[in-house]
């Protein structure tokens, strides 16, 4: 016997709210819906562009009638279906029409109300706010007879209404009460910028004034709008956006508890535990909200709870602005207007219209605004959720994300001005195209939707900052980047952090206790979770955990690199790059023996035997182990190679062996496993022939001993690596190259690379634990060597000769 | 016509894991699932051919190895948005022995 979830309010947090229920726990619930307006569900974030033409009533649907019948719940749409009152003593809500529903669980989603200035003539005929369909139909209707439009509320809602008017042909003055327009989101210099394109776009400002009246004419209906200076201008339609309310009417009728919104509880629950509350008619630790990220946050952990799992807790994430005028680009995030603790950081290009603020506290970005530039918003946004200390890079802050250093988009990051043709996902040969019409067909919000639709980022995700933007360039307004903490995979509702947190407080020392405890939708997870779980509790329990092959991708069960062809290459190590005519031969005879179809040199200074057939791994390994070579990882999340020059051994110019230390430090760190891929160089002398400083570990030596560098990348985001320390002699390199290295094995989230990671953590955290602090740096490195003892075994060798999983290479029979 | 085959031990397959047989109809993967199930299918993903029995098995799904297509392990159907399917073949395990049942070429 099902339950019954009634939801008074048929708006966009409510429908939410069901849609996320009913992925979790479709079979719980009948579900019945009562809402004032006689549509189904549409977004309403969206109709300013209907306002302006760009968009149709039905382009904005997000659920039509149909929608409904599908999912077996009970519509009552309309004026008459209105919910009138709650009998909360037998559960049962009653619409105007005395239409009756009985409840298990109720949630209210009755969204706010717009705020009427109560001015003289507020109640005339052609004044109306911009909340809804009928609002945007009362406008489109009075700019084919009318002429002169008044706007009052200079904010985001109230522009969005101006601009959407003008586009209709009127006439249009926006009457603000203050000097700066979107005050709630802009500083001054960054108001005057957009005033002053709004004003060469056609629009007309009343700034700082105090309206008395609005006037009628012999109708009732509006005919002009009077100030206090004695100013008076034509209106035949006064549209007032100063700011919403939430609806709390009948949550106050009924008893409930309200202040300003209805009060809630982290898992938004009222003070009646049977009455759910969500969206902009709630207040949560005293907050109020308008715009849709937090709301969209506020339905999943509501679902979760009136599907009975009961985890997830609601917590308020900042949220950012954008303005939704197009050819308008403006982004507001944060505190940006400081005060005696904080620094500002300005760029100002009056001529070309541009203006970037960004405000620090102690170094790390509490806010900022953008104007005429806004490509890095999200990236200044991402980092101030991070907490990110910027200190090492503040000097070029303002310059943006591409000065980091970004290859592979052809030096292309602004994805607004792209042609649909253009190719944002290289991996998978999407086009902006694509991913703009799954976002507006399917009606995509967040980042995870749109991969799952399009695959655009799934796979390498270096094009995820440009996927974002496309979203963003999209939805225009309350799109949010991403949340702070990411989950993991659409298993968990937790982070990386948070579930590595998890796992050696609570003794878990499986995935399945993992998957049990932190209560995953999936107990056997995905192809995301398993593997990072399994790096995870490998990293936790160093001898302990046995290493989980089904957790492992493919190229690191096979200890091979998987071909599109589903054949493999094999890499044998070679220390330091070093090898003899002895070993040379062996890989030829094996070249020769098992018919590899390519022998190539890689960049890692190795050699690399590609096309081998699975069944002729085993074989092959065996040959190579015979004559003393050993398993290179060239496939895994692993130390890969350390690469390096001749240096003083034999060199003119080298100052230190740089050989002779390569060989050392990869004789230290093989078989070691990191959350992605690790390469190590060691160059000679300044000249830097082993390309050091593009490592996650570079050495580079000098007369008087050696410069680590470290979180360098060559690959998808080319980064030049940081300057950590000089030291003086080889054995020093090998303690902080090993607590380096140990502190991201403890601390990188899986996937993610020295260079994200030291982008996110920042450098100076990672000098003030392995710098200025010795003994953090020894305890670091003795656990790296610690976790060395148990890694260090030739995975070859385990297979080869000791019969470890045979099985796997085989075929289990022939028919 | 059809047969049923005894292909091997359940044991012979890890959990969450999968072997190949190989046939005159080609390769094909057979899965066992955490809770012993098993599953055979076509060891080609109906995206770019990869090999299925390299893939993570999570479930009743794989992960191709390639690109990262979930394949439903009982229909053959590729997962979320993507499009295609793989042959399925009839398999089931009793007494500790895997069976397979193919149709006679």
């Amino acid at each position: 016997m099902r339950e019954k979830l009634v939801v008074i309010g048929n708006g966009m947090a409510g429908m939410r709210t069901v849609e996320e229920l009913l992925k979790i726990a479709p079979e719980k619930y009948d579900i019945t819906v009562f809402g004032a307006e006689p549509y189904g569900n549409y977004n309403r974030i969206m109709l300013s562009p209907v306002l302006t033409g760009e968009k149709t009533v039905e382009e904005i649907m997000i659920n039509d009638l149909d929608w409904y019948k599908e999912n077996n719940i009970t519509l009552y749409a309309g004026e008459d279906k209105k919910a009138v009152d709650i009998d909360r003593r037998n559960q049962k809500v009653i619409a105007a029409d005395g239409t009756e529903a009985e409840y298990d669980r109720l949630l209210l989603a009755t969204g706010s109300n717009p705020f009427i200035i109560p001015l003289p003539g507020h109640d005339l005929d052609g004044v109306i706010a911009f909340r809804d369909i009928a609002d945007v139909e009362t406008m489109l209707q009075a700019s084919k007879e009318k002429k002169h439009a008044i706007v009052i509320g200079g904010g985001l809602l109230g522009l969005e209404a101006a601009n959407g008017l003008m586009k209709q042909g009127m006439e249009v003055t926006v009457v603000h009460n203050l000097d700066v327009l979107m005050n709630r989101q802009l500083d001054e210099p960054s108001a005057k910028l957009l005033e002053q394109s709004l004003v060469e776009r056609g629009l007309s400002f009343k700034m700082n004034a105090n309206t008395s009246e609005l006037k009628a004419d012999e109708n009732g209906h509006v005919k002009s709008i009077a100030f206090s200076d004695g100013e008076e201008l034509p209106a035949d339609l006064v549209v007032m956006a100063v700011g919403i309310r939430p609806n709390i009417e009948l949550a106050q009728k009924v008893g409930l508890h309200c202040e300003r919104g209805i009060v809630v509880n982290d898992t938004l629950q009222t003070f009646d535990p049977k009455i759910y509350a969500i969206g902009e008619c709630i207040q949560h630790r005293e907050e109020l909200f308008g715009l849709v990220a937090p709301i969209w946050d506020q339905a999943k952990v509501a679902a979760n709870h009136l599907a009975a799992y009961g985890i997830g807790i609601y917590r308020t994430q900042a949220t950012s602005t954008k303005l939704k005028v197009t050819g308008i680009d403006l982004f507001s995030a944060g505190d940006f207007t400081g005060d005696d603790e904080t620094d500002d950081i300005v760029f100002q290009d009056p001529k070309r219209g541009i203006y970037k603020k960004v405000v620090l506290k102690e170094d790390k970005i509490i806010g900022s605004v953008m104007y005429g530039d806004t490509i890095d918003g999200s990236w200044y946004f991402q980092l101030m959720k991070d907490g990110t200390n910027v200190a090492d890079f503040r000097d070029s802050l303002l310059f943006g994300q591409a000065h980091m250093g970004d290859s592979g988009h052809a030096g292309v990051n602004a994805a607004a001005d792209l042609p649909d043709s253009a190719e944002i996902c290289g991996c998978n040969g999407v086009c902006k195209g694509d991913i703009v019409k799954a976002i507006t067909e399917e009606n995509l919000y967040t980042l995870d939707e749109v991969r799952a639709s399009t695959k655009a980022s799934a796979s390498c995700g270096s094009c995820t900052g440009l996927v974002e933007q496309v979203i963003a360039s999209t939805l225009g307004g309350d799109y949010t980047p991403s949340e702070s903490e990411k989950t993991i995979c659409a298993c968990t509702n937790y982070g990386h952090d948070q579930v590595r947190d998890a796992i050696k407080p609570n003794n878990l020392k499986s995935f399945h206790a993992v998957s049990d405890f932190l209560e995953f939708s999936n107990p056997d997870g995905c192809h995301v979770c398993r593997p990072a779980i399994n790096y995870y509790l490998l990293a936790a329990w160093p001898g302990e955990y046995e290493d989980d092959m089904a957790s492992r991708f493919t190229n690191e069960r096979m200890h091979a690199n998987i071909q599109k062809d589903n054949t493999y290459t094999v890499v044998p190590r070679m220390f330091g790059g070093v090898t003899t005519a002895k070993d040379l031969r062996v890989i030829a005879d094996a070249a020769d023996k098992y018919d590899v179809p390519m022998v190539k040199v890689t960049g890692g200074q190795r050699i690399d035997l590609v096309g081998v057939k699975k069944e002729d791994l085993i074989p092959m390994w065996k040959d190579l182990n015979d004559a003393g070579m050993v398993s290179g990882h060239a496939y895994g999340k692993a130390l890969r190679t350390v690469k390096t020059c001749i240096g003083s051994q034999y060199c003119r110019f080298g100052t230190q062996d740089s050989t002779g230390a390569g060989i050392r430090i990869e004789e230290m760190t093989w078989g070691s496993w990191t959350p992605a891929k690790f390469k190590i160089a060691v160059s000679g002398c300044p000249r830097n022939c082993a390309e050091a400083t593009i490592k996650d570990v570079g050495i580079v030596a000098v007369d008087s001993g050696w410069e680590i560098y470290v979180a360098g990348n060559g690959g998808i985001k080319v980064r030049v690596s940081d300057f950590l320390v000089k030291v003086a002699t080889e054995d020093e390199v090998l303690e902080y190259t090993g607590a380096f290295m140990q502190m991201y094995r403890e601390q990188g989230h899986h996937n993610e690379r020295t260079a994200p990671w030291i982008e996110r953590v920042g450098l100076q955290y990672i000098k003030d634990e392995i710098v200025e602090n010795a003994e953090k740096r020894k305890a670091y490195y003795e656990g790296f060597l610690l976790s060395q003892k148990f890694s260090q075994k030739d995975p070859w060798k385990e297979r080869a000769s000791e019969g470890v999983a045979q099985n796997d290479f085989i075929p289990l029979a022939e028919v | 016509m059809s047969k049923t085959i005894e292909i091997g031990k359940l044991t012979d397959i890890p959990k969450l894991g999968s072997r190949v047989v190989k046939t005159q109809q080609g390769n094909i993967a057979i899965f066992r699932t955490m809770e012993d199930e098993v599953f055979a299918l076509h060891d080609s993903c109906p995206h770019k051919q990869g090999a299925l029995s390299q893939g993570i098995v999570h479930g009743k799904s794989v992960t191709c190895p390639l690109h990262n297509w979930v394949i439903g392990l009982d229909d053959g159907e590729a997962k979320g948005h993507d499009t295609g399917c793989t042959k399925t073949f009839e398999a089931h395990q009793e007494g500790g022995m895997v069976y397979l049942v193919l149709d006679e070429v």
